[in-house]
């Protein structure tokens, strides 16, 4: 459990001290949304939602891809000989999960300001978008891990995650409509499947790893 | 083993003629080819899984190769299916004064279509990544791990998706669900259940003479 914190600790001070990524990042998620502004003006709630997860997506995977893909090898190997698979990987999907948390918000507060706010329900579509992010964070972080071992780029990790990642999408797409209009009230079914699919992947995640990781 | 792969053969060629002869009226004899088309796609997909999760446990190149090959005849019967509901669907559920092409967006959104489609995406996308990694141990385990976490979550999606969405399938009955033994008669299931295991020992068939071409090319190359 030590060893969990301690990772995910210096990957918040690797971020911390190379803030270039996470600007990078944010510029990425900025400029996508300015170019979606330019396109349309004043989207209606479906539009504004499904322009909302389709950015959400593309962030995700340029937030989750470098958390692999910028270790080395031969950093790999160090942590190898220091710790069990299983704490590298729980450590590394809870970091990207926390790095997506932050990125959803940001975005959110982009689209609220550039693209208007559809929203009905404030509190329950904040929290839809955090689960949302770490769902996705969770999937393509142990897709990102596969995409580094066999040295490819994100393009691959794309390629695998899109469509491992629709039903998801569609589910989360579906409760999160929800939220635009006062009638409907908000699935609680849903969101539990939501919920039942994250321990699911990590629970995979922390099955298969070990096989990913040795060499 | 050679035996056993003739006995399978013969099975398979006696049990695959036999959907052919069903004396039902028209367009619900698709039922014996499309149906058991995505039957035997899961159930190859399924074989595949099995031997990805065996090759990790033992690490034999010979059940990774069998995972690749059950993936691909998969992959070829997914195609079938698509092609024999296509037909139906043409006949069913396109509104005769559009232009086919023109409906096929509002076919399409049908949720097991949707599934089916992101199953073949799943199955394409592990044949890329397969390909695209040069070490041969690498990319048999790196494959199979692929394998597996895909099959885990897309399987559950493709099955609970169906009863959140609303859906046209089976359509022209207007009951939707997948309700086998409620939509059809006891005449036809006499007929379905042997199309669906012939149908998917035909795919096993197919993909144990790929493996066995493969092994003989192997061996042809000193491999």
């Amino acid at each position: 459990m030590s060893h969990i914190f301690s990772l995910i600790k210096k990957d918040l001070l690797l971020e911390l001290r190379q803030q270039y990524s996470f600007y990078g990042l944010l510029l990425y998620g900025a400029a996508t949304l300015f170019l979606l502004f330019m396109a349309i003006e004043s989207p209606e709630a479906n539009i504004w939602n499904g322009l909302f997860w389709i950015t959400q997506l593309f962030i995700c995977i340029n937030a989750v891809a470098k958390a692999f893909l910028q270790e080395s090898r031969g950093r790999m190997l160090y942590y190898f000989t220091l710790n069990h698979p299983t704490s590298f990987i729980l450590a590394k999907l809870f970091y990207n999960g926390i790095l997506m948390l932050a990125m959803s918000a940001i975005s959110l507060l982009f689209f609220l300001v550039l693209m208007g706010n559809p929203v009905d329900k404030m509190g329950a579509f904040v929290g839809m978008v955090f689960l949302g992010g770490f769902s996705l964070s969770l999937v393509f972080g142990f897709l990102a891990a596969i995409a580094a071992r066999a040295q490819q780029n994100a393009a691959v990790m794309a390629i695998m995650g899109f469509p491992v990642i629709i039903p998801q999408v569609v589910l989360l797409m579906r409760l999160s409509s929800t939220a635009f209009s006062p009638l409907v009230s908000i699935p609680i079914p849903t969101i539990l499947l939501l919920l039942a699919l994250d321990a699911l992947v990590i629970l995979l995640a922390v099955i298969l790893f070990p096989f990913l990781w040795k060499d | 083993m050679t035996i056993l792969l003739l006995a399978y053969t013969f099975i398979a060629g006696l049990l695959g003629p036999v959907p052919r002869l069903p004396p039902l009226q028209e367009t619900i004899r698709n039922l014996y080819f499309h149906v058991c088309m995505w039957f035997a796609m899961m159930i190859l997909f399924m074989i595949s899984l099995v031997h990805s999760i065996r090759y990790l446990s033992t690490l034999q190149p010979k059940l990774d190769r069998a995972a690749r090959l059950y993936a691909g005849t998969g992959i070829l019967f997914g195609l079938l299916g698509y092609g024999t509901g296509a037909i139906w669907a043409s006949f069913t559920w396109a509104d005769p004064n559009i232009p086919l092409l023109d409906s096929f967006s509002t076919i399409a959104r049908d949720p097991k279509l949707i599934g089916a489609a992101v199953a073949l995406l799943v199955y394409a996308a592990y044949m890329i990544l397969r390909d695209s990694i040069n070490d041969i141990d690498k990319r048999a385990r790196i494959s199979a791990v692929y394998n597996i976490f895909a099959f885990v979550l897309l399987f559950p999606a493709i099955w609970i998706l169906p009863r959140v969405l609303p859906s046209l399938h089976p359509g022209n009955e207007g009951n939707p669900a997948l309700d086998v033994e409620n939509d059809i008669s006891a005449d036809m299931r006499i007929v379905f259940y042997p199309a669906v295991v012939g149908w998917t020992l035909l795919g096993i068939w197919i993909t144990q003479l790929k493996i066995r071409l493969q092994v003989l090319a192997g061996k042809k190359f000193g491999l």
